[in-house]
């Protein structure tokens, strides 16, 4: 559609909801868009999909939303995209949003395209950065380009709405504040709740260690590690202080850890209090992944290596001496406190 | 019954050895070689095994420049039975609208297909939206992270990965996939497939073969456009310890981990 169809305004947020509950990057997103709907002067609505919503929905007024669309049917208890593509499609052309924002999640990124390519809109994938151009008022999206080599910033300028996916944790989730807004429970015809596709069954997996997204202190080793028993020794720094296992690429592409660890372009992204990395020369791609994180500890042996110049602090030499003796400090200094 | 199949490739630089020009912020293509995008093998080699179980034909398609032609002989090599290559002056610039619109409008005038594969995403351009676009555009069903598959005359069992775990669903025909590497192990082309893709025909479809106007393709036809292109600078105060001083260094991450609560 292009912006001289309708009367296209406000922003609306794709939520995400897994097992009937509010995802946290549901509320990264609901921030995020109240700061861009600050500067244009419009509302923020934010749509979820669930069997039956476990969590209280009004919860994201406080975080920035001014209208929140609850659509339940039991056909939304395991994920059908053609269902939510039908549902999303619904909701746009009932709303007439000017910008739509949505996780790149497995489903943000099924169904954001289909959305797109119907309504005949571009769509930025994986944005790092929005912001409304103060000229023009378009949403600006800036995304990493060329292998994460270098950003681009990316405009929809006639079509609508102007659609952009964002990886979880790119944006933090703001304090709340003490506001309200609207509470709406659409009905929507029956059709738009069946698609051919079935979706049969959800075998939920018990990743090891849990998502490392969702933890305060990250420890993560690269291929300074040189083999794959090296794990063994961030995994006893991750455990002495309760933090999540991350890895570099080529020590996935080598097994020597899965791949829910790798942190990067093509990985996850972290942005905890706290993360370490062993071994990591600290490639772009690498940095893509982590570089948001509050302090940032680089231990490797090269002095001249780009992780440095990113960490707050940097270890220079060889893990093998350092992580052992960092961990010996850190039992130290519990046994200390506790005796 | 026998099975149409599609498989849309890119050729993407060997991604290990792209280099950038720090200054300029753009890419040096000297001396880079192309490869066809690893996830598109798994894909190709999941087709070229339908193909085989139930009878048929699989077709390789890429959008790019002449040079792409390789990439389709080499996808020929590994069992493809023809190739089309999508190149015009028009459809340079296209983003991924524009880019599935040309796609979709190829695959309904040599189709119809029964089961069009893809991969997941690019490694160049990491969006993964070319083949739900192309789906959409289609009206094909489409499963996107598939990691297995088994295909039936009607419709296609998948498994996809998701941030859960596993989802199993029933995909009727015709339909889109886009694949994930635990698909398969991609094949190595055979010395008849080599001698095949020699000598193969690649058939070439422009904007006028594919009856689209200059102004729905490329970058005339993107809904998006670049507004700027910047190298990413991040740099933080850094407190640099090494030989002597990693006792010092340590005692600072002890703190650090003490300010967190983490200790
Ligand atoms: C499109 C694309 C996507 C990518 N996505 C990702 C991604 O998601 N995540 C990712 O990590 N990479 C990604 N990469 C790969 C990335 O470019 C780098 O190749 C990779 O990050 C390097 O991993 P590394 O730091 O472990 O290994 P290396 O670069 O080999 O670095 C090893 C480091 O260990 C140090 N070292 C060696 N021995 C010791 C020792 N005894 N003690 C201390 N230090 C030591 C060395 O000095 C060196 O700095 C991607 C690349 C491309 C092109």
């Amino acid at each position: 559609m292009r912006k001289e169809d309708r009367n296209f305004q406000g922003i609306l947020v794709f939520g995400e909801t897994r097992s009937n509950k509010i995802h946290s990057v549901t509320y990264e997103l609901t921030g995020k868009a109240r700061n861009l709907a600050d500067v244009k002067g419009c509302e923020v609505s934010v749509l979820l999909l669930a069997e039956s919503l476990r969590d209280d929905p009004s919860d994201l007024f406080r975080f920035g939303a001014d209208k929140v669309l609850v659509v339940q049917d039991p056909s939304l208890s395991i994920f059908n995209q053609g269902i939510a593509v039908n549902v999303l499609k619904a909701i746009i052309e009932a709303e007439n949003p000017e910008i739509l924002l949505a996780p790149a999640t497995t489903i943000g990124r099924t169904v954001l395209p289909s959305v797109a390519a119907m309504l005949q809109t571009g769509l930025t994938a994986d944005c790092t950065g929005l912001e409304i151009d103060p000229d023009s008022g378009l949403l600006l999206q800036t995304r990493p380009a060329i292998g994460g080599n270098v950003m681009a910033t990316i405009k929809t300028p006639v079509h609508r709405p102007q659609m952009a996916t964002v990886r979880p944790k790119t944006f933090r989730i703001p304090a709340p504040r003490n506001r309200t807004g609207t509470l709406i429970y659409p009905t929507l015809p029956k059709e738009t709740f069946s698609s051919p596709i079935q979706s049969i069954h959800l075998q939920r997996a018990e990743g090891d260690g849990g998502n490392i997204q969702d933890r305060d202190c990250v420890v993560s080793g690269g291929k300074g590690l040189r083999r794959p028993e090296g794990f063994r020794l961030i995994k006893e720094l991750a455990e002495l202080i309760d933090a999540g296992v991350g890895a570099s690429r080529p020590t996935v592409e080598a097994k020597w850890i899965s791949y829910p660890h790798q942190v990067g372009l093509s990985g996850k992204v972290v942005a905890p209090k706290i993360y370490l990395a062993a071994g990591i020369s600290g490639a772009v791609q690498h940095l893509a992944g982590m570089q948001t994180a509050q302090k940032i500890i680089a231990i490797n042996k090269d002095p001249e290596a780009p992780i440095f110049r990113i960490a707050d602090v940097a270890l220079c030499g060889d893990l093998y001496d350092i992580l052992p003796r960092l961990i010996e400090r850190i039992r130290v200094e519990r046994c200390e406190r506790n005796g | 019954m026998t099975m149409n199949l599609a498989v849309l490739i890119k050729q993407v630089p060997d991604s290990d050895e792209v280099k950038m020009d720090p200054e300029k912020g753009t890419m040096i293509r000297e001396g880079v070689s192309s490869i066809i995008n690893p996830l598109d093998l798994n894909a190709l080699e999941a087709a070229v095994g339908i193909s085989k179980a139930f009878g048929g034909r699989v077709t390789v398609l890429t959008m790019g420049p002449s040079q792409a032609e390789e990439a389709l002989r080499e996808a020929i090599a590994l069992g493809a039975d023809r190739a089309i290559l999508l190149s015009d002056r028009a459809f340079a610039g296209a983003d991924s609208w524009a880019t599935s619109l040309v796609l979709a409008e190829t695959l309904r005038k040599t189709g119809p297909y029964d089961i069009v594969l893809a991969g997941e995403k690019a490694t160049d351009g990491e969006t993964g939206q070319v083949g739900p676009e192309v789906a959409a555009l289609m009206g094909y069903n489409l499963a996107t992270y598939v990691s297995f598959l088994d295909a039936g005359p009607r419709g296609v069992s998948v498994k996809c990965t998701v941030e859960e775990g596993t989802l199993y669903q029933w995909i009727p025909l015709p339909c889109l996939l886009t694949v994930l590497n635990d698909l398969n192990e991609p094949s190595l082309p055979t010395l008849a497939g080599k001698k095949k893709a020699r000598r193969a025909e690649i058939l070439k479809l422009g904007l006028a073969e594919l009856g689209l106007t200059r102004e729905n393709v490329g970058l005339l036809g993107s809904p998006t456009r670049v507004v700027r292109i910047e190298t990413p600078k991040i740099t933080r105060q850094t407190e640099f310890f090494s030989a002597r001083d990693l006792e010092r260094g340590i005692d600072r991450v002890i703190d650090i981990l003490k300010e967190a609560a983490v200790i």
